[in-house]
């Protein structure tokens, strides 16, 4: 029984690890594929393509690492395996 | 005994009190400084202040923190609050190439120099994700604690201290570099003396009380280095577009840069084709493949540099690894996001300040820093007015007026002079060179005590002497440290030239030898200990490999491993042609040895267009698939190694690893 909740534990922890990789692939990776068209477009007087490299993938990092630090604890908490405080 | 503790429960009670005082202590000293400097008090007093104070603060912290536990020596009593395990590791990981490398190298290379921005951050995704809870857990010392109890005994640590070696020395090295020259131009000392009083400064905050000294150091480096990167560019942001957040108004710089370069052209006073490399054009330095492949081996090496994911040993909980890791990124997201402001602030003072001048007419400080051999006009060093009219004379059909071309600028003087330029007061200048300094210290403090834990804690405590008492185990640790940072102040006396280059490539030894290890220990329960012996080896050798042919012997990689030229990003166009390579092959000097960083085949040859930078990009998928397929051809690892992947999995429960004695708690 014991080893069934570990499975279940394992597998939501794995999809949200695979989660946080798709969005790191498309924030770190993907986005800047299209850094020509998106220079195009000007706000504030960045071109977007250079601003996503220079701060907007930055930001969408940070968000998910605080987003990930609490997702995770719920799975642990919800899965019983959460340190004791 | 009672005593200590208590007064430790003191200490960590009241950090946040402690460093805002402290922060504010700094504040305080900066503005006393700046009314020094109206008083008339000479601008070298005002650097020996700057420089003094702060170390006499690590050096008390250092000392006030002095140790003789393990645990606290190792992993600072895994008593260090994520929120200032953050702060460290921000100090930690900013070294003097983020510092005052970074922003000199946007200005250079505009947005392909974002790769560094992107990588040095996105890895931390990594970290959190697959790494350093789980190591957290097993409740390592050491990145190799881990891969030994991993992966059954000690050839795998030694594959561990073996890569964390060649990764953390060369990367030291180049900190004691950077200390060295801040100490050089501030305090006026002669270069190789400089490399041992940066050595004294870190020693002091390390040797005693180790890691727990270190950690608690680091958070007061990182406040002055913070406060020192952002003063300067909020204070020109604010007199520049009338309001302090240069992330937001150097929009407007970038309009105006590329405006400039528009008229520049028109003017005569570029090169019509100057407009392929305009500041946000994207892929004109490095080629679309080469960017992301760079961008992606900054990233896996940032999650597999031991002084990094040694840092998260230090929390209290595997919860509070995790959300420590979130922090460090907003610690150094606050410096990075920064740095494309530094950059284009300085390139517009250049731009509409220099280019188009006279020649008789340029600002001192072009010839302050000329004199120094770090600004270039006409191709020569702008030592005086005089020399650069001559090297501008002895170019055909040259008008007397600067011109983009002629401009040339060390990335390593953007940031240190940047104050100076844009005409703020010398206080700026001096606590710019102090925020370096923190920089410097701070990483090089971390990289020793990882070298040094390598060899005290994984070599003579795990390998050689697995009975020596905790007191002779210290007094080790201790020699080593002073050992190792003796040999890496000595390497940095030397000026070696390359050391700069090498700092880049820590990263791909890192990705290639340690990443797959690490990751697939925890995720694929099915790695044996040989597939990941066999891994390791593959993937550091295949990225040593082609760092060091590329580099140094690329005549051998050319006629013997199938390398050809890397191709111009913009033309596609080969860099050397065949003539010239032919040329080139058939000198017999070849033979001599090594060739120097002058020669023109050296890191301009390799397959398919990849620089050497990236060469993790060959490493890691190598070092992956031999780990994979080894691992399937032996036999799967055994039932208690199977529950212990599950117990590093799960955060519930005491580390696998025990404080005192290190050994692996058996089930």
């Amino acid at each position: 029984m014991a080893n069934n909740t570990d499975d279940i534990y394992w597998q939501k922890t794995s999809k949200l690890m695979v989660t946080m990789m798709v969005l790191w692939v498309i924030f770190g990776f993907v986005v800047h594929m299209f850094v020509t068209p998106l220079n195009g477009i000007k706000i504030l007087g960045f071109p977007l393509g250079f601003y996503m490299a220079a701060q907007g993938s930055l930001i969408v990092f940070v968000v998910m690492l605080f987003s990930f630090a609490k997702a995770q604890d719920n799975i642990d908490r919800e899965c019983g395996v959460a340190e004791d405080e | 005994m009672a005593n200590a503790s208590a007064g430790k429960g003191d200490f960590l009670n009241n950090l946040g009190r402690i460093y805002a005082l402290y922060t504010g202590g700094f504040f305080g000293f900066i503005v006393l400084v700046g009314i020094l400097e109206q008083l008339g008090v000479q601008q070298k007093y005002l650097g020996y202040m700057f420089m003094g104070l702060t170390i006499l603060v690590y050096a008390f912290i250092g000392v006030v923190s002095r140790t003789s536990d393990v645990g606290e020596y190792y992993v600072a009593g895994r008593s260090v609050p994520a929120f200032y395990n953050g702060m460290a590791t921000g100090a930690d990981w900013m070294s003097a190439a983020s510092f005052i490398g970074m922003a000199g190298t946007l200005f250079l290379l505009g947005y392909d120099g974002l790769a560094f921005v992107l990588g040095w951050t996105g890895g931390y995704v990594l970290v959190a994700v697959l790494i350093a809870p789980f190591l957290r857990k097993f409740g390592a010392y050491t990145v190799p604690d881990f891969l030994a109890a991993r992966y059954g005994g000690n050839a795998a640590r030694l594959c561990g201290v073996l890569v964390l070696m060649a990764c953390s020395f060369t990367y030291v090295v180049a900190q004691i570099f950077g200390t060295g020259l801040i100490a050089q131009r501030f305090l006026d000392m002669n270069f190789e003396v400089a490399c041992f009083v940066g050595l004294m400064g870190i020693l002091v905050c390390s040797m005693l009380g180790g890691m727990k000294a270190v950690t608690w150091t680091q958070v007061a480096q990182y406040i002055v280095l913070i406060v020192a990167y952002l003063i300067p560019v909020v204070w020109m942001s604010a007199k520049k577009f009338g309001i302090p957040l240069p992330q937001l108004t150097y929009g407007q710089a970038l309009q105006s840069i590329a405006q400039l370069e528009q008229e520049f052209v028109q003017k005569g006073l570029a090169p019509a084709n100057s407009l392929a490399t305009s500041h946000t054009a994207p892929f004109s330095r490095y080629s679309p493949a080469n960017y992301f492949w760079l961008i992606f081996c900054l990233m896996v090496g940032t999650a597999s540099l031991p002084h990094v994911l040694m840092r998260y040993f230090t929390t209290p909980s595997v919860k509070e690894a995790r959300q420590s890791v979130a922090w460090s990124l907003l610690f150094i997201f606050i410096l990075y996001f920064t740095a494309p402001a530094y950059a284009a602030f300085s390139k517009l003072e250049v731009y509409s300040t220099l280019i188009g001048k006279n020649l008789a007419d340029l600002p001192m400080w072009v010839y302050n820093w000329g004199k120094l051999g770090l600004i270039n006009i006409c191709g020569k060093a702008a030592a005086s007015a005089a020399a650069v009219a001559d090297s501008c004379k002895a170019i055909a059909g040259h008008t007397g007026v600067l011109r983009l071309q002629d401009f040339s600028i060390n990335t390593d003087v953007v940031v240190i002079s940047t104050p100076e330029i844009a005409g703020l007061p010398y206080v700026i200048t001096g606590l710019v060179a102090a925020g370096g300094l923190a920089a410097a210290l701070s990483t090089a403090d971390g990289l020793l005590l990882a070298l040094a834990n390598a060899l005290s804690h994984d070599i003579y405590y795990k390998m050689i002497n697995p009975n020596a008492p905790t007191k002779q185990r210290l007094v080790i640790s201790r020699v080593l440290l002073v050992v190792v940072a003796v040999l890496a102040a000595w390497t940095a006396s030397t000026r070696p030239t390359d050391i700069v280059a090498m700092v880049a490539w820590a990263f791909s030894l890192a990705a290639g030898g340690l990443f797959p290890a690490l990751v697939l220990g925890v995720w694929w329960k099915r790695t044996t200990k040989q597939g990941a012996i066999a891994g390791m080896l593959a993937g550091f050798g295949v990225t040593l490999f082609y760092l060091v042919i590329t580099r140094y012997f690329p005549h051998i990689g050319v006629n013997y491993f199938g390398m050809v030229s890397n191709l111009n990003p913009i033309t596609g166009a080969p860099l050397i042609s065949p003539e010239a390579m032919k040329a080139a092959l058939s000198n017999p000097a070849l033979l001599d040895g090594p060739v120097a960083a002058s020669h023109p085949l050296q890191s301009r040859v390799g397959w398919f267009n990849i620089n050497n930078i990236s060469s993790a990009a060959f490493g890691l998928p190598v070092g992956f698939l031999v780990m994979y397929v080894v691992s399937l051809m032996t036999p799967a690892p055994s039932k208690e190694l199977q529950q212990f992947i599950d117990d590093c999995r799960r955060p519930k429960g005491k580390t696998l690893m025990d404080e005192k004695s290190g050994l692996v708690a058996s089930h």
